[in-house]
């Protein structure tokens, strides 16, 4: 069978939401139709914090889907985005991270965009001593960059491809947008730094990594040993109607073995830290929560673990490797004290974390495996078949939520 | 950093500190990396856009020998990883004699990792932005160790130490 007759009779397993067919992590038309519409589409993808955008002409560049995409603050401090894609001939012509600016000019032909995306200037464009230019009907207003809706809520940015999104907050639903104003509740943040990590595996094995409470409490030993994350602990898992965003809510306990420890093989009950300063958290939320976890669709992990807060973004590169793109922050109030104890917690996430090193680990592993095995599944029953809320750890009910929204989207 | 010589003597004592310390992280033993500290200290390893904007977040950031310590336990004890070989290259030490006790120190690193069943690749290079000191034996230690990196992106994982 060659490959294009295998794609069109890609068909999910008879079981339902309790599988996940491997060619959705490793067939590049699949990326295509997800870039298509999961990521280029009326979903609102995460692109900054406004806090990297301080003033009119403050830019950054970063991504949705495997779309290089710019923010900018034009001269009347609105917030503006648009594709980084010349109109002429394509060329990505922003390649700074971040920046200022009071335009951006294309290099290779010097076609020049003013702060909406609006093409201002073309060299040449009524030729060079009576030879050439543009035809004369060629009218600069129709040939502006590709524009993107951008919006901000307490602080963070969000963009859309659509024209015509949804609100936002309606886009959010009600029960993550208590947890979303929980950490962004109004309070100018600080920018803390940013850290990026290539990961050699489909985007969405990120997703399920995040929505599975499962693992946590048996990969990440060093969460375990010191009580930050246990299966026996108080939690919650929530989803929005459809399914496509997530909560994983949990609350901190003890240092000691139990029922929900026995069967960690590699437990250190005896790790004591020599300098305790790496885990000395305080409680700076209003609710007795000591872990949110927060997934929005499409591209959006915000983590509150302990004081580290941090985004973590989700770049697609092709159906086999993505960019989790980090930005840590606390809030501008925070005392120095705050500051030092958000930057050692630090040390549990990122590419070297003590936490999610695990994570990137595990997450290349299993693409290794599903590479060589596109017509087999996953099989995801933990904690039942269906996709309800739960009140304890031991399921993957979030992920199941995730992929019947997936399903509806995609068409599969 | 000045160019003023510093004396042959200096320069081998420093040299060899360095060598030592790739020697330990490539080769191990990893328990044997808090010994080129000093009992508090700083050792950080950086994103170069961070460091160059005074963002202050690390991927990895030890405070005190002891904070090291606790980074090798859960090397050696917790983190799940692909098993690996690292393989430092230090060059261009550069010294400046700060006081007769203390040096500032920069260096270029680049570093190979090697995962089973995959070729050599450069997992990192950038610079160490140094300060060493005697201890009361003589010894050259590390005071602040800021290992800032030139990329963006990390393949993956960076578990061992730089």
């Amino acid at each position: 069978m060659d490959k294009t007759t295998e794609h069109r009779n890609r068909t999910w397993p008879n079981e339902g939401l309790g599988r996940v067919p491997y060619w959705i992590y490793t067939d590049e038309k699949i990326f295509d139709r997800e870039m298509d519409r999961i990521f280029c589409a009326e979903s609102w993808a995460y692109v900054g914090l406004s806090v990297e955008l301080p003033q009119a002409g403050s830019f950054i560049t970063t991504a949705i889907g495997d779309r290089s995409v710019v923010i900018c603050r034009n001269h009347e401090g609105e917030l503006r985005g648009f594709v980084n894609r010349c109109a002429h001939r394509g060329v990505k012509f922003c390649n700074r991270p971040y920046g200022t600016t009071k335009r951006f000019t294309c290099p290779y032909h010097q076609w020049t965009y003013d702060l909406n995306g609006d093409l201002k200037g073309v060299p040449f464009v009524a030729g060079v001593n009576g030879h050439g230019g543009m035809p004369d009907d060629f009218d600069l207003t129709k040939n502006g960059l590709q524009q993107l809706k951008v919006i901000e809520h307490n602080g963070v940015l969000f963009a859309s491809f659509d024209s015509n999104p949804p609100e936002f907050l309606d886009y959010l639903g009600e029960a993550n947008q208590y947890y979303f104003e929980r950490v962004f509740d109004g309070r100018k943040l600080r920018l803390l730094g940013h850290s990026s990590q290539l990961i050699q595996g489909n985007w969405k094995l990120m997703f399920e990594n995040i929505k599975d409470p499962y693992h946590a409490s048996l990969l990440h030993v060093f969460l375990v040993t010191f009580g930050l994350f246990r299966a026996d602990q108080q939690a919650q898992v929530k989803m929005d109607h459809t399914g496509r965003h997530g909560l994983l809510i949990s609350r901190k306990g003890e240092q000691r073995a139990s029922e929900a420890t026995k069967d960690i093989q590699n437990l250190r009950e005896d790790f004591t830290l020599r300098d305790s300063r790496l885990l000395d958290p305080v409680k700076e939320f209003k609710d007795s929560a000591t872990v949110v976890m927060q997934t929005l669709w499409p591209n959006l992990i915000i983590q509150q673990q302990s004081n580290t807060i941090a985004m973590r973004q989700i770049q697609p590169r092709n159906a086999s490797s993505f960019i989790l793109a980090w930005t840590f922050f606390g809030y501008e109030d925070d005392d120095d004290e705050m500051v030092t104890r958000r930057l050692r917690q630090a040390n549990l996430m990122s590419a070297s974390g003590l936490v999610s090193c695990d994570d990137s680990e595990v997450i290349k592993l299993a693409q290794d495996g599903i590479a060589t095995a596109s017509e087999d599944h996953a099989l995801l029953e933990m904690g039942g078949r269906d996709t309800e809320d739960a009140e304890h750890m031991v399921t993957e009910t979030a992920i199941r939520a995730f992929y019947k929204h997936y399903r509806d989207i995609m068409g599969l | 950093m000045s160019s003023a010589a510093v004396s042959a003597q200096l320069f081998f004592e420093i040299y060899h500190v360095y060598a030592r310390y790739t020697e330990v992280l490539d080769d191990g033993p990893l328990e044997r990396w808090p010994d080129f500290f000093t009992e508090q200290c700083m050792y950080q390893i950086v994103p170069r856009d961070n460091y160059d904007r005074g963002l202050p977040v690390a991927i990895m950031r030890c405070e005190s020998r002891a904070m090291i310590a606790d980074r090798v336990t859960a090397i050696q004890e917790t983190m799940v990883f692909e098993p690996r070989y690292l393989r430092h290259q230090t060059s261009d030490i550069r010294i400046d004699q700060a006081t007769a006790r203390s040096v500032n120190v920069l260096a270029n690193f680049s570093v190979i990792e090697i995962l089973p069943n995959e070729l050599p690749r450069v997992l990192m290079a950038g610079r160490y932005l140094d300060q060493l000191e005697r201890d009361q034996h003589d010894a050259w230690l590390y005071r602040e160790k800021i290992c800032v990196f030139d990329s963006v992106l990390v393949a993956n994982s960076i578990v061992y130490p730089i």
